[in-house]
């Protein structure tokens, strides 16, 4: 390994981390925006133009109030779970190609963190491990309402963990590998996998949903029950973690609904830009159009969560086994047939 | 020292350490949560041997799945100091004679196995691969396809059945 190659992988890793937090940042701005939208009201206007330095001001808010820590024998644990919550939520970026590649003085640089030909399975475990987060925390805080909440998250996501893998191999049929890099690679020329996986796509996207919690899968933090659900004894910023961490969770299940089902960096013209434009200037419309898409998902989250009202326990636990399950079990079948009899 | 050598030493450390923690917390959560990172260590140790997949479908299945059902039904229980045990005497010195017979049956096997150390020829095909583990799981002639298939559905079967088993069974008039 020579020292240029760590270099390059190093620059590229900060930047996806400060790209992560930036986005986080953002879409608490984002959401508050669209909420305001949405409800016909303005929404936050004061710091700065359009209120743009909110989330600064929420992050210095956060960071200066005051730490109240409850009455716990775990107190290394009531640390460890916001810290997990938020590792968990950033580790994911490291298989997702951001672009193609770019040319600078004469090299070729990948922009990928890594190119692993297990990418898929990487980002199923780095999800499972999501829950140690919150069942932590929750636990730790020595409170009932944080324990039900834990416990409430995590099942969830437990649940629609397994019709989330189910309903990705419907796609891995037919993609055939498991590396995040050829399956946009393949996507190549408006071969977008969600005209071919329809079915699988909104599938994932509601489990995605119910991974991030968030609305209307949002039960562990049913104010009306549950207080705060499993951080409703944490404060200052370990709260500001846990919140920052469902909106990178956010950040990242948008890119991989977009890199997994709509092309990727991939775009209209792409090769026509890249012939006529050169490499760097086609690659950097594609990262532009990454981000267009992941844009759209993350306004999506948003726009679902102030439309739709809470589902009942029970209702999701029903969708997730009795409806989500069977769904892409038959998905798989279908599309197993379709391989058989078109190719 | 290679690098290689020290990150071994390291992981070795973490995993015994972690394992004897699991062991000797009192508290059951604080068990669960050291078998965890025991676990990660020795997905750690996979990764020296380049084996990826093996890792990463390690982390899946135990830290992942398995550990997260165990926290969970420990938290349920709520365990105190109070509802523990106190098992008899003769329980605790079967379980300690127990386990000096196994341990003394593993070091043997340990000193009469010729384990093999040595430099393996390199054919230039990727072992860990993905691909190839596929094509050995799923070869219908040279590999191991009916028995995979048939763990599969073993597997699928095992789910619905939990499904159907939570089912709620209407009142019958």
């Amino acid at each position: 390994m020579d020292s240029a190659f760590i270099i390059e992988k190093s620059i590229f890793i900060v930047v996806i981390f400060a790209v992560t937090m930036v986005m986080a940042m953002y879409s608490t701005w984002a959401e508050r925006k669209v909420a305001a939208y949405l409800q016909d009201r303005v929404g936050p206007n004061r710091a700065g133009w359009g209120g743009l330095l909110q989330p600064l001001a929420d992050g210095m808010k956060l960071f200066a109030k005051e730490e109240f820590e409850p009455n716990t024998k775990n107190r290394f644990l009531f640390f460890v779970g916001p810290a997990v919550a938020m590792s968990t939520a950033l580790m994911t970026s490291a298989v997702i190609p951001w672009g193609d590649r770019l040319e600078i003085f004469g090299r070729t640089v990948i922009l990928q963190a890594t190119d692993t030909d297990s990418a898929i399975l990487y980002i199923f475990a780095v999800v499972s491990l999501g829950v140690y987060g919150i069942m932590i925390g929750g636990w730790a805080s020595n409170n009932k309402f944080s324990l039900m909440g834990a416990v409430r998250a995590a099942s969830q996501m437990v649940s629609y963990e397994i019709a989330m893998g189910l309903s990705i191999i419907a796609l891995l049929m037919m993609t055939g590998t498991l590396s995040l890099k050829e399956i946009s690679v393949q996507q190549h020329g408006m071969h977008w996998n969600v005209f071919y996986q329809p079915l699988s796509f909104l599938i994932f996207l509601i489990c995605a949903f119910a991974e991030t919690n968030r609305t209307p899968f949002d039960l562990a933090e049913c104010e009306s029950e549950l207080i705060g659900g499993y951080h409703t004894e944490y404060s200052s910023m370990k709260m500001g973690f846990y919140l920052f961490a469902e909106y990178a969770n956010m950040f990242i299940s948008a890119t991989i609904i977009s890199v997994l089902f709509f092309g990727g960096y991939n775009y209209p013209g792409m090769s026509w830009a890249i012939e006529n434009w050169g490499v760097n200037i086609g690659n950097v419309i594609g990262i532009f159009a990454l981000f267009a898409k992941l844009c759209f998902f993350i306004f999506f989250f948003m726009w679902i969560r102030w439309t739709i009202p809470r589902f009942r326990y029970d209702q999701l636990m029903n969708l997730g086994w009795r409806i989500l399950i069977p769904l892409s079990i038959v998905n798989i079948i279908i599309t197993g047939i379709c391989i058989l009899a078109f190719k | 020292m290679s690098p290689i050598l020290i990150i071994f030493y390291v992981l070795a450390a973490i995993t015994l350490a972690t394992a004897f923690l699991t062991i000797y917390s009192k508290n059951p959560i604080h068990s669960a949560i050291y078998l965890v990172l025991c676990f990660f260590s020795i997905a750690g140790h996979y990764l020296l041997f380049n084996a990826q997949f093996l890792a990463i479908v390690h982390v899946i299945v135990y830290s992942g799945a398995i550990m997260i059902l165990f926290l969970f039904t420990i938290m349920l229980m709520n365990l105190n100091k109070e509802d523990e045990v106190h098992k008899p005497r003769i329980t605790r010195l079967g379980a300690i004679t127990t386990f000096i017979l196994l341990s003394t049956a593993l070091v043997l096997i340990f000193m009469y196995s010729k384990p093999f150390v040595g430099d393996y020829p390199t054919t230039g095909e990727d072992f860990q691969s993905i691909k190839k583990l596929g094509t050995v799981l799923l070869d219908d002639k040279e590999g191991f396809m009916v028995p995979f298939e048939f763990a599969s559905i073993l597997l699928l079967v095992a789910m619905i059945g939990a499904v159907l088993l939570s089912k709620k069974e209407k009142p019958t008039k």
